[in-house]
């Protein structure tokens, strides 16, 4: 199977439509990302079958008709698996059951039980009840029962979005290895942007049951004329590779399209990693600062400039195949007199590695 | 002995009532039970109501029109007299049908409420992992709704061993056939035989007491989180 072609169409008596006509890469992880009550979860509980039967809806996944005018798979019968928002593990079974369901009812495994524990860290408890577990622990088991499940498209619909931050992370990091180890597909919902830019692959901008944009996820974080670009925490995601530790001053040397980062960075077996460099932290100078505090001086190249407001502007800039994002004002603009097509070196102030990177 | 063998005889009739009943009762209210539990619409709420007029309908109106559709020149009758050879009025195959539509609301409506409250999430969840609606249903509504099985099979038993005016309506007095207990003791203060009525009374006060008991204690499983 190599996409999953779905056309979707539903009006609510509250006025609210979905139009949606695309195809879903069936590799890495695609994430769905938009603002609550933009049809996120309605597309993911249709492509799993469940949910309520809307206006029109035409999923096909490579040859395989899911669900037409004149056909529904019924969920049980369709290769996907679902984490859901809440665990919702089965409250009369033992964790080690709970993993089973899923795997008793498929003929052909992809993964072993063993390996699906030591991805999520379960080992410990196998034995123990739902309610015993805390929240993170129980996504962790919701997760795995999904995973062995064997189904050759995985959704998740903000599986983390009612876990503390570490929690959350550490299931992000299992997350991101289980994608690599596995190249099981995955749709991510959520609208929480640095989840996504540390996992996804592909991005779906979605805005009001439309799509806005959809393309892969760093080429649409560097783009001007989205949603993202609009809000104030708009940022660029960098691929970028381990040069060289500094474990004097706790730094990392990572290297972007030929130039260097410094990134406070624990050691990481992963040399490719992930780096996100928010707009608002990067400012531009026509000539190479010297005797500055910043660290991270990139040369750059404006390729376009967005008026956000009276007040700011967006600049799109250029290393080489790679873009960052700047937000400054308007009047900084005009006083430097910027026309696409400038030399500019990019001040970066602060960056956020997104954790263990992935292959982009 | 403490009992006379005519009032022995009265309590095997009566266990055997109950049992049989209380068979037919779960066969029968489970399916209805689960189909009133996924009603919405005007057709489930008449469903239930019908279901629910043996709570409050005199046991003697229920009675007198069994015995109208029971009689030998009714269908039902007619029809059970066919294949059978025999009369089903005054028969015992006519107080287990009595007994089960007189007791059906206490065995469907502690199911409905239990399917009821097993969260469609879950079944959702078990869907996407390749479950069927059957395997759904016994493997994870049938097990959260154990202690509701529990408590509708002990009240449709307790409540058929209670069970007088239809009994007295369909079944008539026929020892060792259809006399029933709560018929026996009624017999027996008709004769005004006090001491024999006090006997049976406090069996039954007794039983139901103890039955009731045993269920309130053990609240045990509940569904959980």
């Amino acid at each position: 199977m190599s996409d999953l072609q779905v056309k979707l169409m539903h009006s609510y008596a509250t006025g609210f439509r979905i139009n949606l006509d695309t195809r879903l890469p069936l590799q890495g992880v695609t994430a769905l990302f938009g603002p609550s009550g933009s049809g996120k979860t309605t597309i993911l509980n249709t492509l799993a079958g469940l949910g309520e039967t809307l206006d029109s809806a035409s999923v096909i996944c490579g040859d395989v008709i899911w669900q037409n005018s004149a056909q529904r798979l019924p969920p049980w019968r369709r290769p996907v698996a679902y984490v859901f928002q809440e665990p919702r593990l089965f409250p009369h079974l033992s964790v080690a059951a709970n993993l089973d369901y899923g795997y008793k009812h498929v003929r052909q495994h992809k993964v072993s039980v063993e390996q699906v524990v030591q991805w999520l860290g379960l080992d410990n408890l196998l034995a123990r009840k739902p309610q015993e577990l805390s929240s993170g622990q129980q996504q962790r088991v919701a997760i795995g029962r999904a995973l062995l499940a064997s189904p050759q498209l995985l959704l998740l619909d903000e599986p983390l979005a009612n876990l503390d931050r570490p929690a959350a992370a550490d299931i992000l990091r299992r997350l991101q290895r289980v994608s690599r180890e596995t190249a099981l597909p995955m749709i991510y919902v959520s609208h929480h942007i640095e989840e996504v830019c540390a996992i996804a692959d592909q991005l779906i901008l979605l805005e009001q049951g439309e799509i806005q944009a959809q393309g892969p996820l760093l080429e649409l974080a560097g783009r001007l004329d989205t949603r993202l670009a609009e809000d104030e925490s708009a940022a660029a995601v960098l691929v970028v590779d381990a040069q060289e530790r500094d474990d004097n001053f706790q730094l990392t040397r990572f290297q972007a399209d030929g130039q260097s980062l410094w990134v406070g960075a624990e050691d990481s077996a992963q040399p490719r990693r992930r780096l996100r460099i928010p707009a608002r932290d990067v400012s531009v100078c026509r000539e190479r600062p010297t005797q500055s505090s910043i660290l991270n001086i990139l040369e750059t190249e404006l390729v376009a400039i967005r008026e956000l407001s009276p007040a700011h502007c967006l600049l799109q800039l250029r290393l080489q195949e790679q873009y960052l994002l700047s937000r400054i004002t308007c009047r900084s603009r005009a006083e430097l007199k910027l026309q696409p097509g400038d030399r500019l070196y990019a001040q970066i102030k602060s960056t956020a590695l997104l954790s263990d990177g992935q292959q982009p | 002995m403490l009992l006379s063998p005519a009032e022995w005889q009265a309590v095997a009739v009566t266990l055997r009532l109950a049992t049989v009943s209380t068979v037919f009762l779960m066969l029968l209210g489970t399916p209805l039970a689960l189909w009133l539990a996924r009603q919405r619409g005007s057709l489930g709420a008449l469903c239930e109501a019908l279901v629910a007029l043996p709570l409050i309908l005199p046991p003697t109106v229920l009675g007198f029109y069994l015995l109208l559709a029971l009689a030998p020149n009714a269908p039902v009758g007619e029809l059970w007299q066919f294949t059978t050879g025999r009369q089903l009025a005054f028969s015992f195959p006519a107080l287990v049908i009595g007994s089960v539509i007189y007791s059906l609301p206490f065995v469907v409506q502690p199911l409905q409420q239990a399917f009821a409250s097993v969260p469609g999430s879950l079944r959702d969840a078990a869907a996407v992992l390749g479950a069927t609606p059957r395997d759904q249903f016994l493997s994870i509504v049938l097990p959260l709704c154990r202690r509701s099985f529990i408590v509708a099979a002990a009240l449709g038993f307790a409540h058929t061993v209670g069970e007088f005016g239809v009994i007295l309506m369909i079944g008539g007095n026929i020892p060792g056939e259809t006399q029933v207990l709560s018929i026996a003791l009624y017999d027996h203060v008709e004769a005004m035989d006090y001491g024999s009525a006090n006997r049976l009374a406090i069996g039954l006060v007794g039983f139901s007491l103890l039955l009731l008991f045993l269920l309130y204690r053990d609240r045990g499983w509940r569904i959980g989180r």
